[in-house]
């Protein structure tokens, strides 16, 4: 049996994502800045695309921005934001320790050219507070940006709370919303969110595009120069196909949003309950403020790599945060920051659920999962040592 | 290309001399948690020959398959042949590893050789203190 649970990576498409891109690969190729006429049509579907997206997130379309993906947005949003403070001579941002790593290394390369971070304590459960981003804002701050949703942890941020905050204090607020768009209620105007960024992999839609939402008056840099697409902000002949598909695949998971997370999370506490008779394992992330996709373990005394790769054998899917399936010698970044030391962050599984995700798959991983931790902890020296009392549990 | 040759996959599916060796006179540990790799493999040298051998391992599937090839290549060997083993041997035996998990049968490699140590000071045999410089103090065994 085949069971895909790494949908926080990336998504099948959907068939109206496919269908929307088709025609823009196939017989309305024009470049969309071309004056004839299928040039026009082209440019057309652009801005059908543009107003479509603008609807799913509350914003207008003129807010909405292109990009080839999630991490150029969040480096847009970051640096725009960075120079509007820069000019203003207020170099302070904040952000949290658990962001993806576009925000993390986009904030690093801010460090090195004066600009001070204060990066919010996630806590063990891997979540902050309004409250928390209110009292690190000082006279200097220029932007506040955190993420919507955990990628790894799946933790859902107070974002409207934040939003107000930020609005109260007259600092700018963009969101890392990758995870959350398409999968639970996004609404820039709602939620004071002054630039979002969002990517059309991550709910069915094709990898390669995403977009930026700036708010009207936030005054975009552009990281590509060259032509004078999307205002002048972002260069580069459109991504017509793609953009068409993202917008399809965007309504598609806004129309259904609720019956999808419904169903999602029934599957997800279904799987959580389950993998919680694992001994000396512990459910990472926001118990309550949840992503209804995203299940996440630490399993005692063994490592994630071999767990994948023994779970793949068996046709699941998944991911970790382990050090050795990303080559460096830290385990994610993370977990670390919710608290976990070393060998319990190496022992982690991340397994990601959608709306295809069906009741027999799940029922498939619960049986397979215990016996390949049980299999893999037989072998481990480590666990030996804990059972036999040579050295203490940590979970 | 996989990440790893199919070699890796057969050792880290079907591991070889996986499990403990209850009467071992050689025991050898290396790698800590921190890290996200711990080797421990058993000897029972009889007559200067490796008559069995065990292992147990945290780790990655690299680390795991290492250490059931690296038991493989010195069970029923002659002692010499467990001290002349080299991460080089194991990783050519194993049709090759990717760079950044080299270190996986380098850990094999240390985890006999420290195994072996431990059978010679048990026994009080005397040996070759240069031979074991790279393993001799066991400061990242925990």
């Amino acid at each position: 049996m085949q069971v895909y649970l790494d949908n926080a990576a990336t998504t099948k498409m959907s068939r109206a994502a496919i269908d929307a891109m088709i025609p823009y690969l196939d017989s309305v190729y024009a470049n969309p800045s071309a004056l004839h006429s299928m040039g026009q049509r082209a440019k057309e579907a652009l801005e059908e695309a543009r107003a479509s997206v603008a609807a799913c997130l509350g914003a207008r379309s003129d807010e909405i921005y292109f990009t080839s993906g999630g991490s150029e947005a969040d480096n847009q949003a970051i640096l725009s934001a960075a120079m509007i403070g820069a000019r203003k001579g207020k170099k302070h941002i904040v952000t949290t320790a658990f962001e993806h790593h576009a925000v993390l290394h986009t904030l690093a390369k801010l460090e090195k050219q004066g600009f001070t971070v204060t990066y919010l304590d996630v806590g063990r459960k891997g979540n902050i507070t309004a409250q928390q981003v209110a009292d690190a804002i000082t006279e200097e701050t220029c932007l506040v940006t955190t993420m919507f949703a955990n990628n790894e942890i799946g933790s859902v941020l107070p974002i409207a709370e934040i939003g107000a905050v930020c609005r109260e204090r007259k600092v700018l607020f963009h969101t890392d919303a990758v995870q959350a768009v398409g999968h639970i209620p996004v609404n820039v105007g709602q939620m004071n969110i002054d630039m979002l960024s969002l990517s059309g992999h991550k709910f069915h839609g094709p990898k390669g595009v995403g977009v930026l939402y700036a708010r009207k008056g936030v005054a975009l840099s552009s990281l590509i120069e060259g032509g004078a697409q999307e205002r002048s902000r972002r260069a580069g002949t459109e991504n017509v196909a793609g953009i068409a598909a993202l917008a399809a695949a965007l309504r598609e998971a806004t129309d259904h949003l609720e019956e999808n997370a419904d169903k999602v999370k029934a599957l997800r506490d279904k799987l959580i309950c389950g993998l919680s008779h694992i001994p000396h394992s512990v459910l990472n992330g926001d118990r309550q403020y949840r992503l209804p996709g995203n299940v996440h373990f630490c399993f005692e005394g063994i490592e994630g790599e071999s767990l994948l790769l023994l779970l793949d054998e068996y046709g699941i899917e998944a991911s970790s945060g382990s050090a050795c399936t990303s080559g460096s010698l830290d385990p994610s970044h993370v977990l670390l920051a919710i608290g976990h030391p070393h060998e319990i962050a190496h022992g982690s599984l991340r397994l990601t659920l959608s709306e295809y995700t069906t009741e027999e798959e799940i029922d498939y991983a619960l049986d397979v999962i215990p016996q390949v931790v049980a299999r893999l902890r037989a072998m481990s020296p480590i666990w030996r040592d804990k059972t036999e009392g040579k050295k203490a549990f940590l979970l | 290309m996989a990440l790893y040759s199919e070699k890796v996959m057969d050792h880290f599916r079907n591991p070889r001399n996986v499990g403990v060796l209850e009467d071992a006179n050689g025991v050898g540990e290396v790698g800590n948690a921190k890290c996200g790799d711990i080797m421990k493999i058993y000897l029972k040298v009889e007559d200067g020959v490796i008559a069995d051998v065990k292992f147990e391992t945290f780790g990655c599937g690299s680390a795991i398959a290492s250490s059931s090839m690296a038991t493989e290549l010195i069970k029923g060997k002659p002692l010499s042949d467990a001290l002349t083993l080299t991460n080089q041997a194991v990783t050519e035996a194993l049709d090759g590893l990717p760079a950044h998990k080299i270190h996986c049968s380098v850990l094999a490699e240390e985890a006999i050789k420290r195994a072996v140590l431990d059978y010679y000071k048990r026994e009080g045999i005397e040996y070759d203190k240069d031979l074991f410089k790279d393993v001799e103090c066991d400061h990242d065994a925990d």
